[in-house]
């Protein structure tokens, strides 16, 4: 129940050309992750799949069945808005009820389905408030209950978390993940933001430009991306990319992230390492950032364990672990 | 905080300006309430003077209430005017949500098309409108005013509304869609509610020409049962003879139903209660 099925789905408003031949599978249950640059196409994306936009070409299938030409309201899904969307004129009750009522749920069922979610997302107080008197996480609470009312077999989220501020974001992707668990639907998730995307995924999907770049577990993309893209998108701050040559690779370009570079003091030479100057720290408590500017390979990012004290503009040495280093050919595909 | 940044000079001017505006337009109807008040010679010997107490005389009232059918023309303009109104706000709305909300070939063009009526005056096909109404039976009946006017009121309707609409966010009308709405339910409870201050712009710009026209209930519906008060208060402006009073009574009381339309109106474009609905 709540398996999705994308075959190469395509879309154009006019010439323009959004989505561009998207294959997907999403199996039953899982929770996947829809990341890329702005403007590549993924709440176009779920618009398709919700039914708000029809395919230009290609099939969507739920449970195996083709959905194109069903209405968004009988595809058995549920989605919630950056911008929440509620009814403005509905109390908190009636926004959450109104998918049931439409469909013609008794009312008793209603109230039970209403009380259920309410109990699960602690709004039980605000039942009878208009949108208009809740705050910001209030009012998101109430959008992913109307969502969890309706018991979709999928749930689409359309970067929900973006208008909440850090600590609330933090504690409804926590909420987010234990109804994951709960429900045990299907999840499709649109962000922004990295830290949601690794935590909250099974399944991440790189979108760019309208085209699917690649598809894994957040371990996977991060340990093992495809392309220099997926490579620099997965990861933050983001993973540093070396002029093969002058590190004695073959290839193009040398990926290694922040944590397996290593930072010395000038005096210790030893072999096959690379000169510096500290351009600028950032501490950050736990761990601190230092970004060297190097030559030829420009600005690297250095990531340390706790609290460090390091000059800017102070020449360093920087060594990488080979091993985990990503080796790119001339058109970023990885090598070997 | 903006109270701080004003100096008093400058409120003071603005002020001054505002209410120097507001004399000025208010004068005319000032005088026309006040002499509605006087006797005839009164009006012209003092005409600023207020009526209390040696001039007050209701003659005026007394003419124009004597003259019987004029609860009749009151009614007529009423009927006319509210409901074109409502075709107008509805029609207008309807027309606004398809152009702003569906893509579908031709949609700018037809944009356009329905636009253009603001810049052609309907006056123009008088004539042509005159011809379509003795065809079709409708000479002399409100229902030949009510469908003049709305056609008339359309265009500026549309034009205004479809640019409202756009402004009402695709994730709520996206929501209703998913919740199982109909679109004409989207339409009605969802986008109209959240357009009601341009709603009530509209309907004070359309409603104002429509009670004030005397063009086409002189042409269309010059009969005695369906005079509308504008033309009903021309029977008191003769050629030689102008019963004053009674024209100045006739217009005080037609300032009435207007005004109460207005006040209703205008609370409209105060009250919002998009406050909430996104974000
Ligand atoms: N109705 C439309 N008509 C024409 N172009 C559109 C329409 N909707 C979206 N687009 C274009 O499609 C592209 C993808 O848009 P989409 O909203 O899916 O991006 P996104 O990946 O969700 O971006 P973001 O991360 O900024 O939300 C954009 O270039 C956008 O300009
Ligand atoms: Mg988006």
């Amino acid at each position: 129940m709540g398996s999705l099925d994308l075959k190469s789905v395509t879309k154009s408003f006019g010439p323009v050309d959004v989505i561009k031949g998207v294959d997907l599978q999403v199996a039953e249950g899982e929770f996947c992750v829809f990341v890329g640059p702005s403007g590549c196409g993924k709440s176009t994306l779920l618009r398709i799949i919700a039914g708000l936009e029809d395919a230009t070409a290609g099939d969507i299938l739920l449970d195996g069945r083709r959905m194109n030409d069903v209405a968004p309201a009988k595809r058995e899904l549920a989605m919630v808005f950056q911008s929440y969307a509620l009814y403005p004129h509905l109390s908190v009750r009636d926004n959450m009820g109104l998918a049931l009522k439409q469909a013609g749920v008794s009312r008793a069922e209603i109230t039970a389905a209403t009380d259920r979610a309410a109990e699960m997302l602690s709004l039980g107080a605000l039942m009878d408030r208009r949108p208009a008197e809740l705050s910001g996480g209030q009012r998101q609470r109430v959008a992913i209950g109307r969502a969890i009312v309706r018991r979709p077999k999928l749930f689409l989220f359309d970067e929900p978390l973006s208008n909440l501020d850090a600590a609330l974001r933090v504690a409804t992707r926590i909420e987010i993940a234990r109804l994951h668990r709960e429900l045990g639907a299907t999840m499709i998730y649109v962000t922004h933001d990295q830290v949601e995307a690794m935590t909250l995924a099974d399944k991440i999907v790189v979108l760019r430009d309208g085209r699917v770049e690649q598809v894994g577990s957040p371990m996977e993309l991060y340990n093992n991306p495809a392309n220099t893209f997926v490579a620099g998108f997965i990861g933050s701050p983001q993973m540093n990319f070396l002029v093969a040559e002058a590190v004695g690779f073959p290839g193009q370009t040398v990926g290694v992230r922040p944590e397996h570079l290593a930072l010395h003091p000038i005096g210790t030479k030893s072999d096959g390492w690379i000169e510096g100057q500290v351009s600028h720290v950032e501490k950050l408590g736990g761990e601190t950032l230092v970004y060297v500017h190097t030559i030829p390979h420009g600005l690297l990012t250095v990531r340390l364990f706790g609290e460090q004290d390091q000059a800017v503009g102070e020449p360093v040495g920087l060594t990488f672990d080979r091993l985990k280093a990503l080796i790119f050919d001339a058109d970023g595909m990885r090598l070997g | 905080m903006a109270k701080a940044r004003l100096s008093p000079v400058r409120t003071i001017a603005a002020h001054a300006v505002l209410i120097t505006y507001t004399i000025i337009a208010l004068f005319p109807v000032f005088v026309i309430v006040v002499n509605s008040f006087k006797s005839r010679r009164a009006i012209f010997a003092e005409p600023l003077a207020l009526p209390w107490p040696e001039h007050f005389d209701l003659v005026g009232y007394q003419t124009v209430l004597r003259q019987g059918d004029f609860f009749l023309y009151f009614q007529n303009s009423m009927i006319v005017t509210v409901v074109s109104l409502f075709f107008v706000l509805l029609f207008g709305a309807m027309a606004a949500f398809a152009l702003s909300e569906y893509r579908f070939r031709g949609n700018t063009l037809m944009g356009l098309y329905l636009a253009l009526g603001i810049m052609i005056p309907i006056r123009l096909g008088t004539v042509a409108i005159l011809q379509i109404m003795v065809e079709g039976g409708l000479v002399n009946t409100l229902t030949a005013l009510i469908l003049v006017y709305t056609a008339q009121g359309l265009p500026l309707a549309v034009f205004i509304l479809s640019e409202f609409m756009r402004t009402v966010s695709d994730d709520l009308k996206n929501a209703g869609r998913i919740d199982g709405l109909s679109e004409y339910r989207i339409f009605f409870t969802l986008v109209l509610p959240l357009v009601r201050p341009a709603m009530a712009t509209v309907a004070v710009f359309t409603m104002i020409p429509i009670w004030n026209d005397l063009w086409f209930p002189l042409i269309l519906a010059p009969s005695e049962a369906t005079k509308t008060i504008t033309l009903g208060s021309q029977v008191f402006i003769g050629q030689f003879v102008t019963n004053w009073n009674a024209v100045l009574a006739a217009l005080s009381l037609a300032i009435l139903p207007v005004l109460v339309l207005y006040l209703v109106f205008s609370r409209q474009l105060i009250r919002g209660i998009t406050a909430g609905a996104v974000k």
